[in-house]
């Protein structure tokens, strides 16, 4: 689930945190592909990253509010999950290219690792900072 | 958190391609099976394979919906030596495909693989996040 960010952590890590979010979404995503590569009928789905990306950095796709009084709410990225469109579809319905499913889960890992090692960084320059590199 | 739910859709994946290679194994081991009565013959078990209620983020796992028996005829015989021999000197072997169990076996494999492949990422990727600062 994503939700939105204070401006605290929003000025140490930036675009990261959320782009950490938005990644390990997908992750799930591209999990449930591979786990059902052999089920019937089950069509793959993936997350478009730089649409759900752009709207969870801008606040995220709130919720219209025409009084004081309505609940607000924000949408997760599961709003910006798509089927893919299958290059080889299988007779028994199910539209997983498990080799393609794979790929994808290894560049959505390196991405999350690449964030993470990103967010990484400010720390330590933060405590580089705080601590005047004693 | 998130995250944690691709351990169950892996974990849930590995379930159903283990009672996948399950079958395979009794298939293979009673494909010599030979009997003097049609009704009595075994029968090649396949299991059916169904994506699990989607989680909050409308991803699934799989699930098993049930072991069927396959509706193909048992292999008639003719074989007067054979002790099981009814009163023509037919003998009916399982409806056993070989071959078939041996690429199933080799499918199943893989897919389990995939999940052992996508279990270890995540849990490489879950470990350093948790050490996100030191």
């Amino acid at each position: 689930m994503t939700q939105p960010i204070g401006s605290a952590s929003d000025a140490i890590y930036g675009i990261h945190a959320d782009a950490l979010r938005v990644n390990r979404d997908r992750l799930s995503v591209l999990a449930a592909n591979l786990a059902n590569a052999d089920t019937p009928n089950y069509k793959a789905r993936d997350i478009d990253f730089r649409q759900v990306l752009a709207g969870v950095s801008n606040g995220g796709l709130t919720m219209a509010r025409s009084a004081g009084s309505h609940l607000s709410g924000t949408a997760t990225a599961a709003a910006g999950v798509v089927y893919r469109q299958p290059l080889q579809p299988s007779a028994d319905g199910n539209t997983v290219d498990a080799s393609q499913e794979q790929a994808r889960f290894a560049e959505a890992a390196t991405r999350y690792r690449a964030s993470l090692d990103f967010a990484n960084g400010r720390i330590q320059s933060l405590m580089l900072a705080i601590t005047g590199g004693r | 958190m998130a995250g944690f739910g691709i351990f169950d859709i892996a974990g849930s994946a590995m379930a159903a391609q283990s009672v996948r290679l399950n079958t395979v194994a009794s298939n293979m081991a009673n494909a010599d099976a030979v009997t003097g009565d049609p009704a009595t013959t075994y029968r090649a078990l396949h299991p059916v394979f169904h994506a699990s209620r989607p989680d909050a983020s409308g991803n699934a796992g799989v699930s098993i919906a049930g072991v069927v028996e396959s509706t193909a005829e048992p292999q008639r015989r003719y074989q007067p030596g054979h002790p099981a021999a009814d009163a023509e000197g037919y003998v009916y072997a399982p409806n056993v495909d070989v071959v078939e169990q041996m690429v199933d076996m080799i499918s199943a494999s893989r897919s389990y693989q995939n999940s052992v492949e996508v279990l270890s990422t995540t849990k490489d990727l879950m470990l350093r996040t948790l050490e996100l600062g030191k």
